[in-house]
């Protein structure tokens, strides 16, 4: 249950950025979370509304971009996205591709009203 | 609408820490290894099994994470070497700050080797960096084969996986093979080393893959600032 600690830390960095943005309402936070993050997003959701429940951003919504494990041909540049473990090439069958996508843990955005 | 671009990531203050941790174990010549399992997989005893194995010059010491209780570093402060418990009162992994918090008291130039014992779990602790060179995961024979396709985050993120307590393998229905492929689907680089602290066998291997990984961080022992 580390999506606590995610979760905390997440609201000290939008604490951060929103007070270099003063007046700004905010209403959503975007992220990019790996599949290969370790993070659960029921768990994280569930932890973002406790520690956001008396401060003013209780109603900043977390939007998730979920990103899959992908890795890079070293031999010819294909990228593929790597399904149940399968991380072959599928074009020239090198077996040592590197992993490009899949650990992310990012804020990417804020998101605010502009009225 | 107006969307302002953050591009930080989330756990960027344990990183901050973590890369400050990288840093003081280079200057200072330590390697650090980041040894984490489910509960119960044997850690502890692997690295009793460690200690003892050191002539008592060896300039090692050991961090080690629990919810609760000392026991563990009651357990490992027989071999004579420097231990310190983090006790996290409930939480489920060690951060970069309760790692630099601990090692406050110790010199730094006076160790070759940390090992960090994370508190047992499989999932939460691969989040954190704790500025080590390399996680180390462990998987008991009395465990399912399948637990690296279960928990993949952790034995992607591990250089090094040593299948434990092998000397109960007449005993439990695990497949040592299947085992090892699984991790390697994972992991198709991951070095896997079977060993039993019980009876000390496949010590040995485990003790070289140490001292080479040291020698792997270390090069030129010369550039390190004693």
């Amino acid at each position: 249950m580390h999506e606590l600690s995610i979760a905390v830390s997440l609201l000290e960095m939008v604490e951060a950025e929103a007070q270099r943005h003063p007046g700004a309402r905010f209403h959503k936070v975007g992220l990019r979370i790996g599949e290969l993050a370790g993070v659960d997003l029921d768990a994280l959701t569930f932890s973002w509304q406790a520690v956001t429940m008396d401060t003013d951003f209780r109603k900043l919504e977390l939007a998730v971009e979920w990103c899959p494990r992908k890795h890079c041909c070293p031999g010819c540049g294909e990228v593929l996205v790597v399904h149940d473990y399968q991380v072959d090439c599928p074009r020239c069958w090198r077996p040592d591709t590197l992993c490009v996508s899949g650990e992310e843990l990012d804020i990417q955005y804020l998101e605010a009203e502009t009225s | 609408m107006m969307r302002l671009p953050v591009e930080k990531k989330v756990l960027s203050e344990n990183q901050v820490l973590a890369d400050q941790l990288r840093e003081s174990f280079r200057q200072n010549g330590i390697l650090c290894l980041n040894f984490i399992s489910a509960p119960g997989s044997g850690k502890t005893s692997l690295l009793e099994c460690t200690l003892s194995s050191f002539d008592p010059r060896t300039r090692v010491a050991v961090l080690t994470g629990d919810i609760q209780t000392e026991n563990d570093a009651r357990r490992l402060a027989r071999f004579g070497f420097p231990v310190r418990q983090i006790t996290t009162g409930g939480i489920c992994h060690l951060d970069a700050g309760m790692i630099s918090r601990h090692l406050a008291e110790w010199s730094l130039g006076e160790l070759d080797i940390l090992l960090i014992e994370n508190v047992g779990n499989l999932v939460c602790p691969s989040s954190y960096d704790l500025g080590e060179h390399a996680k180390v995961v462990l998987l008991s024979v009395t465990e399912g084969e399948d637990k690296p396709l279960k928990y993949p985050a952790i034995f992607f993120k591990s250089e090094l996986c040593l299948i434990t307590k092998t000397d109960l393998l007449p005993h439990v229905p695990f497949d040592l093979a299947k085992a090892r492929e699984n991790a390697r689907r994972v992991h198709p680089e991951m070095e896997i080393i079977e060993l039993s602290s019980t009876t000390g066998a496949g010590m040995d291997q485990w003790l070289r893959w140490l001292e080479s990984r040291r020698q792997r961080a270390f090069p030129d022992p010369q550039a390190i600032n004693r």
